[in-house]
């Protein structure tokens, strides 16, 4: 049953004075799937993720989580989601066992803190206080506030910025894992490579709007089709063998480098086939693939971190 | 949720003690004051004699306790400034805990602080200002709470306006002093110009002295029904302007 929604947003809206956050937001998020919501800093991710959570009320349109309206069963809806916000605090002086012990107490069945302070490798940080705790163990702890009940469905918000990378990646195989256990993952993130790494399916979002929903894949191969093939040659007949490929659309040449340009996943495939068929030696070879990145410049015509 | 209140409640205990300057501001500063006051004034303070102004020998304790009010609100706006802006707030908010529970959380832990900071004051006290018999200080502790709770729904409603935690502290020392120097405990509130007096009897601080005063003379509650009523309905009243203007984020 992957495609049961668990998440149903349809069409909200969500206003501050004059400024539009939120406008007209719908889609979809499946039992069972990583699903993200990208795009850039005030792109309206946040507020849209806590309309879902039930935190703001939304103007306009309707959310449904998990069968519930968050906006009324707030209470009930709480206890089967597990939250982390973005740049959200814990008392300076709470140690992490107590932060855990007590979110558990919260909830109706807790699963146990101290194996999930384990699998999170805060196990030596039982004791510490949070304002002590480095910005990764941090993420970690409110990784296990938000799975401490339990949750068939967890939120997750702009969990790895600020991290360094390799504090990044453990994170990413913690999300992975959380994955792994049957969960649904609802994210955010304004890191293309954490989204492609990450998530199932993507919804790009840009000034309150939704601009396209896929996977990865898909909306690379929708929006971005084009693939770059660079060969580097002193064979002066390549250049003619690769224009006649019919996919191709261009070669241009910077010294013995050819950049050769088309449309279509069989580029590489075919650029490959006549490199063998003529016996055409290479000293080097690479492809640029597009990703989510280009695809957010070629619908918005704008970078992600503008 | 009873069992949220309690958790978080002893949970904030536990994370106050763990601040210095926060008990030392607390707890220690009334205490340190009227240690000083009375010190200074030898004997005396106890009974009125010459020399000796009527607010300090007749309303030392009322001053000292009115100022252990004061900082449990100057201690809640700033915490209160602080959990916003660090998101803490925000983040109690994701769970089941209802947003009241987080709020009374901290109210029943600045009332315990002000019953051991009185309790503190009339030990450490002891020496220069004997309490009497005749001073029935159960029924005084009872008063001062309940003027606590009243002035703290005031310091939530400041705690609404103030802006950042930076301004936290200055904001609530400029409303809370005042009302303090408005309370008719140094001046009688009928010899206060008119707006002033209209300011004062909006003011908890005015009826807390009132009651605090009569209840450590010994006068009894009935007598003090008035200022009790006045408390409540002012309570009521910043409770459910709070309400409205509270903001978590």
């Amino acid at each position: 049953m992957t495609s049961t929604p668990v998440v149903r947003v349809d069409a909200i809206r969500k206003t501050y004075g004059g400024t539009i956050a939120v406008d007209e937001v719908s889609f979809e998020v499946r039992s069972g799937e990583t699903f993200g919501l990208i795009g850039p800093n005030g792109a309206g991710k946040t507020t849209t993720m806590e309309c879902v959570e039930g935190l703001r009320t939304p103007d306009r349109g309707a959310i449904s989580v998990l069968g519930l309206d968050p906006g009324k069963d707030r209470y009930r809806l709480q206890g089967r989601i597990g939250v982390q916000l973005q740049e959200a605090q814990l008392q300076k002086r709470i140690k992490v066992k107590e932060a855990v012990g007590f979110w558990a107490s919260l909830y109706r069945a807790p699963i146990d803190g101290d194996r999930l302070l384990d699998q999170l490798g805060l196990r030596d940080k039982r004791n510490a206080w949070f304002m002590t705790l480095s910005g990764g163990q941090k993420q970690r702890l409110f990784i296990a506030l938000a799975l401490i009940n339990d949750p068939e469905l967890v939120f997750l918000d702009e969990l790895t910025t600020g991290l360094d990378p390799q504090a990044r990646r453990a994170i990413w195989d913690l999300v992975r894992g959380i994955r792994d256990r049957g969960k649904t993952v609802f994210l955010t993130t304004h890191l293309m490579e954490e989204a492609e790494r990450l998530c199932d399916r993507v919804a790009i979002l840009d000034h309150g709007r939704v601009i396209d929903i896929g996977t990865p894949a898909e909306l690379v191969r929708r929006h971005c089709p084009e693939r770059t093939v660079v060969v580097s040659t002193a064979d002066p007949t390549a250049r003619g063998r690769f224009q006649a490929i019919p996919s191709v659309v261009s070669v241009s040449d910077q010294g013995p480098q050819l950049t050769v340009r088309g449309r279509g996943e069989d580029l590489v495939t075919e650029v490959i086939q006549c490199l063998s068929e003529h016996g055409i030696r290479v000293s080097d070879f690479r492809t640029d693939t597009p990703t989510l990145e280009d695809v957010f410049l070629r619908l918005t015509g704008h970078h992600m971190r503008d | 949720m009873l069992r949220g209140l309690l958790g978080l409640t002893w949970l904030e205990i536990k994370i106050f003690v763990r601040e210095p300057m926060g008990v030392i501001g607390t707890v220690g500063f009334p205490v340190l004051l009227f240690v000083v006051l009375s010190r200074l004034l030898g004997r005396r303070a106890a009974a009125p004699s010459p020399g000796v102004p009527a607010y300090v020998s007749i309303d030392l304790p009322i001053f000292a306790s009115l100022l252990i009010a004061a900082s449990a609100v100057l201690s809640l706006i700033a915490i209160m400034a602080i959990y916003r802006e660090g998101g803490i707030l925000k983040r109690l908010r994701a769970t089941p805990l209802q947003p009241y529970t987080i709020l009374t959380a901290h109210v029943l832990v600045k009332l315990l602080f002000t019953a051991l900071t009185l309790a503190a004051l009339v030990l450490v006290g002891r020496r220069f200002y004997p309490v009497g018999p005749e001073v029935p200080l159960l029924s005084f502790t009872i008063a001062l709470l309940a003027c606590t709770v009243s002035i703290l729904s005031l310091g939530f409603l400041i705690a609404s306006i103030v802006p950042t935690a930076r301004f936290a502290q200055p904001i609530g020392t400029a409303i809370i002093y005042p009302m303090i120097g408005l309370s008719g405990l140094f001046v009688p509130v009928d010899s206060l110009p008119p707006v002033l007096k209209m300011i004062a009897r909006t003011l908890p601080s005015t009826y807390a002295v009132s009651l605090l005063r009569g209840i450590w003379r010994g006068e009894g509650w009935a007598a003090h029904g008035g200022d009790v009523l006045m408390l409540a309905v002012l309570f009521v009243v910043f409770i459910a302007i709070s309400a409205r203007v509270f903001r978590w984020e």
